[in-house]
């Protein structure tokens, strides 16, 4: 105790009384460690078991093709999550997002596919049962090696972000994005001049050096001959560590740090936020997760890591992902990278939509009765509206699949017109109760 | 000295149609504040209803001695089809975001931007094909400078572009509608409380921007010929150039989207000469970072500027 407040004795103790209470109240309230612990680890251990599922449950019930659909949907979630901390989050708009997974998955393709060779003397699989390969065990060095240079790719696109995001970070609104943009095409243009022939050998590889190797990507053509390490066991593996740090920060002081910062710059500063640092920080982030979705996408099979592949188109469809699903909301990030990656593919062949959308509006009549009445008409009308186009082109003998494209964007449109917020606004999934239940009123103040 | 002519002639005639292209973002830019990323798309249809009617006009190839009045009507029915699609896109795409969040309306012309390039890609439009444009335009050498020879081609595009950005500097600054522009610019509540029909202003920027896309569509297909198919990544890049233009120049500012294009061209263009020739495109875009670190509002962009 120091001496001010032996003085204050004299003053009324209603404040310091209720505190002291508060304290031991709070000392007594404390669960036991072990309780802390697995209250803290159950979303990873659940994370890491929905990542099992997917790989010895639900890969071998799908097949190859669909497996490929699965993975592409965990990248996009990775990237769409990511960003969503820089646009959703912090209110800053990035469209350079895939620039920084550019940066991620070529330096994990070039550190496994030169690190193979130093290894084993040639760029094959060495993985066990988590990359597919049950014979040598269940996690090898080459996992070790795969999920290392994704780590390492992360890590550099965050450097990456760093860079970017320092200086220009103190930009506001669109120019921030349009120096984004630059970034995303500059990355992109020097990795075409990156020299184009990749050899194969493990003797001309031993005799490289260090910048030979860096510097020797493929070129316009890509980077081929990376080992294909990306199973879903580790896209998904990677998709719940992404949402389980983006559900975390925006829970935690830094996240509200954000959210004050895209909701009031000024009012944030005030408050004695450091606006430019905590944008940093959010860039870093964000880039950093990019560059995790890089290296998953870069050890792919069925991908081609290609510069062209990653230039601001793949930026504008990450953009999309996070603005069709809310601006700030995560589930709904997710949920719109899996909806705009299994779009286009649903196109190509367009399914019958209506039993999965009267099973929706069911669920939605029965859940939210009244207030999911709405929603239910909207959804029966696009619905119709949908079996019309496909009647419609089957009777004129239209192939739909040359208007996928097409049908993307118009949807795309009319999306933003009759839903600006994105499908949950700032808010989560679980956020729209069944029934919206009245809290008891505060008991005081 | 000859490759340095050479470069400086270059750099200027794509610099001025940059420079064309950058006026429809950068008036786009003033009054709505937000990235028509769409322009690169009705610049790529400006382009390809010029071959269109080019090829219906004079066959798909044409030996024969170019006319002057072929060329213009071509020109002519490009600048209108374009100043219709841009009318269409803000009537249909943009008007019922008039008051969403910039990021909705930003993402509706992305949405645009791909509607057209698909749309046109299909087989009953212009199709997935690269096409040679016929020639409508004489070239020849005009004269020799230095022992350059300044091409007739080269100065047809500058002149025409530079007729062009001159006519636009005077309906914005000498006309009603550009002083009802300005107005808009300036605060679109009070420009309607003065009586300013702001939607028909806006209509109208929209029509006079995409116009002069469509003859920078024109003047492109002329000069470089080959004209890749609709959804190419090429037109989006040369957009997002003239896009770099503008805001280098000071976005708003119809003046700077003009210098800003001459100075991109001119930058990449020596850039290529002598340095490294397949950075053209890092060049641009570190320019663009460089003045946007340096002096955010553009060279000629003042927070109190005139803007348009």
């Amino acid at each position: 105790m120091n001496p001010t407040a032996e003085h204050r004795v004299e003053r009324p103790r209603i404040g310091a009384s209720a505190a002291v209470d508060l304290a031991t109240q709070a000392r007594e309230l404390r669960p036991p460690l072990a309780r802390t612990c697995l209250d803290s680890l159950w979303p990873a251990l659940l994370g890491v078991a929905f990542a099992a599922v997917m790989h010895f449950g639900v890969q071998p019930a799908v097949g190859p093709f669909r497996t490929n659909v699965l993975m592409n949907i965990g990248i996009n979630v990775i990237l769409a999550v990511s960003l969503n901390i820089v646009n959703g989050f912090t209110g800053q708009f990035s469209i350079g997002h895939a620039g920084f997974m550019a940066v991620g998955g070529y330096t994990a393709a070039a550190i496994t596919y030169y690190t193979s060779f130093h290894f084993w003397g040639d760029a094959l699989v060495h993985g066990g049962v988590l990359s597919g390969l049950p014979a040598n065990g269940w996690f090898t060095a080459g996992d070790a090696l795969f999920v290392g240079a994704c780590l390492a790719g992360g890590l550099f696109a965050a450097v990456a972000g760093y860079l970017v995001g320092l200086p220009s970070l103190r930009l506001r609104g669109d120019y921030l994005a349009i120096v984004t943009l630059g970034f995303g095409e500059i990355v992109r243009v020097l990795l075409q001049q990156s020299r184009p022939e990749i050899p194969f050998l493990a003797e001309d590889i031993q005799g490289m050096s260090l910048i030979d190797k860096a510097t020797s990507l493929g070129g316009a053509l890509g980077f081929s001959g990376v080992p294909f390490y990306t199973t879903l066991f580790w896209v998904w593996l990677f998709v719940a560590a992404t949402l389980l740090v983006a559900f975390r920060l925006k829970r935690s002081s830094y996240g509200r740090a954000f959210l004050s910062i895209r909701e009031d710059e000024i009012a944030a500063e005030a408050m004695g936020i450091p606006l430019t640092r905590f944008k940093v920080r959010a860039f870093v982030l964000a880039a950093f997760f990019a560059g995790i979705a890089g290296g998953l996408f870069a050890h792919e099979i069925g991908t081609s890591l290609n510069p062209r592949e990653l230039g601001f188109l793949k930026s504008f469809d990450i953009i999309i992902m996070v603005v069709l699903g809310g601006m700030g909301s995560i589930s709904g990030a997710a949920l719109a990278a899996c909806i705009l990656t299994i779009l286009p593919e649903a196109l190509r062949d367009p399914p019958h939509v209506w039993p999965v959308a009267l099973a929706a509006i069911a669920l939605l009549l029965l859940l939210r009765r009244r207030s999911g009445l709405r929603a239910a008409l909207v959804l029966s009308l696009v619905t119709a509206a949908l079996e019309a186009v496909r009647a419609l082109a089957v009777w004129q003998g239209v192939n739909l699949a040359d208007y996928r494209m097409v049908l993307y964007a118009l949807s795309l449109i009319v999306m933003m017109i009759l839903r600006p917020q994105g499908l949950f606004g700032v808010r989560e999934i679980w956020d729209y109760r069944p029934r919206r239940r009245r809290r008891p009123a505060a008991s005081t103040e | 000295m000859t490759k340095l002519l050479q470069t400086l002639m270059d750099g200027f005639a794509v610099g001025s149609l940059y420079g064309l292209i950058a006026l429809g973002y950068t008036m786009v830019y003033g009054i709505l504040q937000f990235i028509n990323f769409a322009h690169s798309d009705v610049f790529m249809v400006g382009a390809w209803v010029s071959f269109l009617v080019a090829v219906g006009l004079v066959g798909p190839t044409a030996s024969s001695d170019p006319s002057i009045a072929s060329a213009l009507l071509v020109l002519l029915i490009a600048m209108l089809g374009c100043g219709t699609l841009g009318f269409t896109i803000e009537r249909l795409a943009y008007r019922p975001l008039r008051r969403a969040p910039r990021l909705n309306v930003l993402i509706t012309a992305i949405g645009v931007s791909l509607f057209i390039e698909n749309l046109c890609q299909l087989k009953w439009l212009f199709g997935a094909m690269p096409q040679p444009m016929p020639r409508l335009l004489p070239d020849r050498p005009l004269f020799a400078l230095a022992g350059v020879n300044v091409n007739l081609l080269d100065v047809i595009v500058i002149g025409t572009a530079a007729a062009l950005m001159l006519l636009l500097n005077w309906i914005v600054f000498g006309t009603k509608l550009g002083r009802g522009m300005r107005a808009v610019s300036f605060n679109p509540q009070v420009a309607a409380l003065m009586g300013v029909p702001v939607n028909r202003i806006i209509s109208f920027t929209f029509i006079i921007g995409s116009c002069a896309a469509a003859a920078a569509g024109f003047l492109f297909a002329c000069k470089y010929i080959t004209l890749q198919q609709p959804a190419h990544e090429t037109w989006i890049r040369l957009g997002l150039k003239a896009f770099v233009a503008a805001v280098v120049g000071g976005i708003g500012n119809i003046r700077g989207a003009m210098l800003g294009g001459l100075l991109i061209g001119l930058i990449e263009f020596f850039g290529a000469a002598y340095l490294w020739p397949n950075l053209r495109d890092v060049y641009v875009f570190t320019l663009l970072i460089a003045v946007l670190l340096l002096r955010p509002s553009g060279i000629l962009g003042k927070p109190v500027a005139e803007k348009v």
